[in-house]
């Protein structure tokens, strides 16, 4: 990603980006499941921007608007006894204030 | 297990502390829960302050309730036909939609598809996230947290367990719908329809097919 594409879109990750979902201390109406946390894997594609669930929940709808980002994993790297080959994925989206560049 | 038929010398054991003649139960038995009670007197309040009347709720339960698996059928035998509708639809599913005359109120629609190297499958693992515009209500056991904690885990014996094994050379792809995109699965067409006509197509598509869980079959 160079740096002019993320000034033009504001956006912070790429298709291709190696990125680690972040374990916030945040409770409630999250989306981020707990079993996609701290793990490492590839964003396939940018999903749109946003208003973010976890605040319009509780009734604040005046935004900011999120990004939100397609991320693909290994089974294995979540699941260290997954029983299947290697090959096989799960996939996810997070929004950009839970994932950083791993 | 409860049995209707008349008084009879037991040489079957019944677990202790059950009722082996208790009534099965029904719906609706069960207590109300915090959220249905909080439902119930949300919809009250506003009905009470003309914001809806209750007519408008019914109908609008009617409306979902009327969606059937036939307009998801629509698209994927459109996609079987007709290259560019099928490109279309996995570019943009909902503009692929509309395109057909068929509204799709969810944010966005993703179509993930099939190939002989990819097997798909979609699972909401927060609570139930389905495209109901589309396809109506899911089926219970698409929100019972059996599914939802075990096809990500072990989606292999899951997927077996549906009756639809997965051989280890082909990947099988879990699609968690998590957040604010929706999804269904453009499945591959089944061998043997070559002569099949779009309509006919339709009509092999299941409910399930596009949740990924049972691919369509000619017979």
């Amino acid at each position: 990603m160079t740096a002019s594409v993320a000034i033009n879109t504001g956006r912070r990750f790429s298709a291709g980006d190696q990125v680690r979902v972040l374990d916030l201390p945040k409770t409630g109406h999250v989306r981020t499941p707990w079993y996609i946390r701290e793990k490492v894997g590839t964003v396939t594609e940018w999903t749109g921007k946003v208003l973010n669930p976890e605040d319009l929940a509780y009734g604040r709808c005046g935004g900011p608007a999120v990004n939100g980002y397609r991320v693909v994993f290994d089974q294995r790297h979540i699941w260290p006894d997954y029983q299947g080959p290697a090959h096989d994925k799960l996939h996810i989206e997070v929004y950009e204030h839970w994932l950083e560049k791993a | 297990m409860p049995h209707d038929h008349p008084p009879h010398p037991h040489d079957h054991a019944h677990p202790e502390g059950v009722d082996p003649h208790a009534p099965a139960p029904d719906f609706g038995d069960e207590r109300s829960r915090w959220y249905e009670v909080a439902s119930d007197v949300m919809r009250d309040m506003l009905i009470e302050q003309n914001v809806f009347s209750a007519r408008e709720v019914r109908k609008q339960i009617e409306l979902m309730e009327s969606k059937t698996i036939q307009l998801g059928g629509k698209l994927i035998a459109r996609a079987w036909v007709d290259p560019e509708f099928r490109q279309t639809l996995l570019k943009d599913g909902k503009a692929a939609a509309a395109s057909l005359g068929i509204p799709v109120t969810e944010a966005s629609l993703t179509v993930v598809e099939d190939t002989p190297a990819v097997r798909n499958v979609i699972v909401c693992t927060l609570c139930s996230c389905y495209p109901r515009s589309l396809l109506g209500q899911p089926p219970s056991w698409y929100r019972n947290k059996a599914y939802r904690s075990r096809v990500v885990r072990e989606p292999r014996k899951v997927l077996a367990e549906f009756g639809s094994a997965v051989p280890d050379d082909v990947e099988v792809h879990v699609h968690d719908s998590n957040a604010d995109l929706r999804f269904i699965v453009l499945p591959m067409r089944p061998a043997g329809t070559e002569k099949m006509g779009e309509a006919e197509l339709a009509a092999l598509v299941t409910r399930d097919s596009l949740i990924g869980v049972a691919p369509p079959r000619a017979a």
